[in-house]
């Protein structure tokens, strides 16, 4: 580094670090009363990553286990509460938090030229309800664990199982109420702290997902909260609302669970389906194609993603008639589905692309997306979902939505605002390198599951049949690489903390509103208050 | 939903978040819509848990809700619609800058809303000892006879469920209009703005309308089945 490009990135940090959030407060204290937004993200930053780790450990003792035919590692009660604790944590610590609360809470306001959401103490105490969730399910895993499987499906939860149910409940219960705030936040903010000439069809995609995503939010969480109260009546008192012996329904219960845990999955995926339409004409320098549509086809997701829940329950008794109708619905959930895939891959078409790292994180996410989304396709397939079902087929497709989809999106959408949120580069080469290490690491896990699954191997068996044991090391092996592939980012991120260089303020040449203020953004957001006159993506230098 | 110009809100600055006090008041009505979107899904799973005890149980919802009292939910019925009335009028008084007069309203309705738990709490009272609380000591008797309905017993457990749930709701709202009536005996600016009496209004009018559905619900129409 020459001395003039030394002296000029001291004066970029110096600048910084008179005007930015970061620098608001340097005490315990000013992080923990914190209502700025940016702030906040970073908190829900630092405690997804931190249950992210633990559920990551459940996996990895998972993969251990299977590694042989024999359940040789752990008894089959201790494998229950290790895929349970899995499923909970990754489900409602980290997934359901993760782009929404991480990368929406930092992003919204700054992508919508607010100086913050419409309801900052709302915002912190949404943070607090998690954080009490996180550890009420925790103090349930320390105290013996549960064995239910994160569905809780009744009878067993309520009448068999002799695990800490109850304990873990609650503790779901407070983040669900966690995410239902976020959500009304979001929702409130996005009709009313838009900059002027912000109209609705000026919003970059990754809030119109976010926004599709509160609605969800909004909407089915607390369904699952009262659902939840009902197990735990039932359980307690040992009176009849789900068990059959006792005049209940389980099939009442699985109704209920899945008309908010199916729109869940679309809480997951929505934000990430965001994130890539950030990225991808970025990266391609061509606006997004199609943008009304790419907007439409979010809605769509989110409204027709609430009318499919009974997928869930092909097998489990539910009508044939029933079954048609979900089946039919789950198929044209698929429509608004491909119509983003095709958008993104028309985007691409005659840019002129580059392959940083957010960008590899994002093309393995559209592929990955493109394959779980596929086999979702089998799954919502009456007559062969009787084969599939509650196999390691559906295993190996929800992770390639949620893993290979969200997780993986969520992972390019921190390297790409990693100068926005810290003021520092990360290293590039390093970055790349974890992105091929994770896709590749991803699908050696879980692409020999299709297979395990079709051959009729069941989910959540903790031993097996020996002819299953080839595919079984080689989703073991994939593993080991996947964590490899995680703990890179945790590594070099942190060092670009320290030692990265500074970051310009718009080191990607985007389009948005949060590039057009300083990196990392002072406490509210933006010197002057933006004023918008023109839509997203205006990226002219692709190809026609 | 009132954004007109209120006697005081030309004098508060909004919020640091806001451009103008017009947009702060805006979001915060538009919050509390969302979020009463938010409470009627919550009650779903309990009005979907009805539907299919009516369909599933129809003799054993009918001989269960004869066991509820009739003239005690009806009272408390007018008791809490008064209590709206009291709250509309609060929400008026406020708008037109009578602060005092708003503060007395609310804890008039706070004091309504206290009286609903109370009858209730003697309802409750009288059907733990006919045995009418689900679990071990469930045994409805009709005439000295004892009755056994399949259905009865999930009957039960949805009456309390979800008169618990609203009555829990209630008490919140009871607490939000004591805090807004202390809140209102000063002045405006050191004190709470209006409009959060609109706003803790449009939260017991959505209260009360629960309980507009759990009434029939619980106690007419199963009256009226064979």
């Amino acid at each position: 580094m020459t001395s003039a490009q030394r002296d000029l990135n001291l004066a970029e940090e110096g600048a910084t670090a008179a005007t930015s959030y970061l620098t608001a407060g340097h005490t315990l204290r000013s992080w923990l009363t914190t209502r700025d937004h940016k702030r906040i993200a970073l908190l829900y930053a630092v405690s997804i990553t931190l249950f992210f780790c633990l559920g990551g450990i459940a996996a990895a003792l998972i993969r251990l286990e299977l590694a042989t035919p024999q359940g040789d590692l752990v008894s089959a009660d201790t494998y229950n509460k290790l895929f349970t604790a899995h499923g909970v944590i990754m489900v409602w610590l980290f997934l359901i938090p993760s782009i929404p609360s991480v990368l929406g809470n930092f992003l919204m306001p700054l992508m919508i030229g607010a100086r913050d959401l419409a309801f900052p103490r709302l915002n912190l105490a949404s943070w607090y309800l998690y954080l009490a969730g996180g550890a009420v399910i925790l103090w349930a895993l320390l105290a013996g664990g549960v064995d239910t499987g994160w569905t809780f499906y009744t009878p067993f939860s309520t009448m068999f199982s002799n695990s800490h149910v109850v304990l873990a409940l609650a503790g779901v219960l407070l983040t669900g109420f966690s995410s239902i705030l976020t959500g009304l936040n979001f929702i409130v903010t996005v009709h009313t702290m838009r900059a002027p000439g912000m109209g609705w069809f000026r919003l970059p995609l990754f809030v119109w997902a976010n926004y599709a995503t509160a609605l969800i939010l909004v909407l089915a969480t607390p369904v699952l909260a009262m659902t939840l109260v009902l197990l735990a009546i039932e359980r307690l008192f040992q009176v009849g609302i789900f068990d059959p012996a006792l005049g209940g329904d389980p099939l009442l219960f699985q109704h209920l669970f899945w008309f908010y845990s199916h729109p869940a999955v679309y809480i997951m995926v929505l934000p990430a389906m965001g994130v890539a339409s950030e990225i991808i004409p970025c990266f391609a320098r061509r606006p997004v194609f199609g943008y009304r549509f790419m907007a439409y086809a979010i809605l769509a997701i989110a409204v027709i993603g609430f009318l499919v829940w009974g997928h869930h329950m092909f097998v489990s008794g539910q009508s044939v008639y029933a079954g048609m109708v979900f089946s039919l619905l789950s198929f044209m959930v698929a429509v608004p589905s491909a119509i983003k895939v095709f958008n993104w891959t028309a985007t691409l078409y005659k840019g002129r692309i580059t392959f940083p790292a957010p960008m590899l994180y994002t093309l393995g996410f559209v592929g990955l997306f493109t394959v779980g989304g596929l086999t979702g396709l089998f799954l919502a397939a009456l007559a062969l979902d009787v084969h599939l079902s509650d196999t390691y087929f559906v295993v190996a497709h929800f992770h390639y939505i949620m893993v290979g989809g969200s997780v993986m999106a969520y992972l390019g959408g921190i390297h790409f605002w990693w100068p926005k949120v810290t003021g520092r580069m990360y290293s590039e080469a390093w970055g790349r390198l974890a992105a091929l290490v994770i896709f590749a690491g991803f699908n050696l896990t879980f692409f020999p599951q299709y297979l395990l699954g079709y051959a009729g191997m069941p989910r959540r068996y903790h031993s097996y049949p020996e002819e299953f044991q080839l595919l079984h090391v080689l989703s073991s092996a994939g593993a080991v690489t996947l964590a490899v592939g995680y703990l890179l980012p945790l590594g070099y991120l942190a060092w670009s903390l320290r030692y990265g260089r500074p970051a310009p303020p718009n080191p990607w040449r985007a389009t948005g509103l949060e590039w057009q203020t300083t990196s990392p953004p002072p406490p509210h957001n933006f010197a002057q208050p933006p004023v918008v006159v023109r839509g997203p993506y205006a990226y002219t230098d692709g190809a026609p | 939903m009132n954004t007109g110009p209120a006697t005081h809100a030309a004098h508060t600055p909004p919020a640091p978040q806001f451009a103008t006090r017009a947009q702060q008041e805006f979001a915060g009505s538009f919050g509390m819509w969302v979020f009463i979107a938010s409470e009627l899904l919550f009650f779903g799973p309990l009005l979907f848990g009805y539907l299919y005890l009516r369909l599933h149980f129809p003799q054993g919802c009918a001989a269960a809700s004869r066991h509820t009292d009739f003239w005690l939910g009806t009272a408390n019925t007018a008791v809490l619609l008064t209590s709206s009335l009291l709250m509309a009028l609060a929400g008026q008084a406020a708008q037109a800058g009578l602060r005092r007069r708003a503060a007395g309203l609310l804890a008039a309705s706070a004091a309504l809303g206290l009286a609903f738990l109370a009858i209730k709490g003697w309802e409750y009272h009288a059907e733990f000892n006919e045995h009418l609380f689900p679990g071990v000591g469930f045994r409805p008797e009709a005439g000295g006879v004892a009755q056994q309905w399949p259905g009865m017993q999930l009957f039960f457990i949805l009456y309390f469920a979800m008169t618990g749930v609203h009555a829990l709701h209630l008490s919140a709202g009871i607490l939000a209009c004591l805090w807004l009536a202390l809140g209102l005996r000063r002045a405006a600016p050191a004190g709470l703005p209006d409009s959060a009496v609109e706003l803790a209004g449009l939260y017991w009018h959505f209260v009360d309308l629960v309980w507009i559905f759990l009434y029939p619900l619980l106690y007419l129409v199963g009256r009226a089945g064979g």
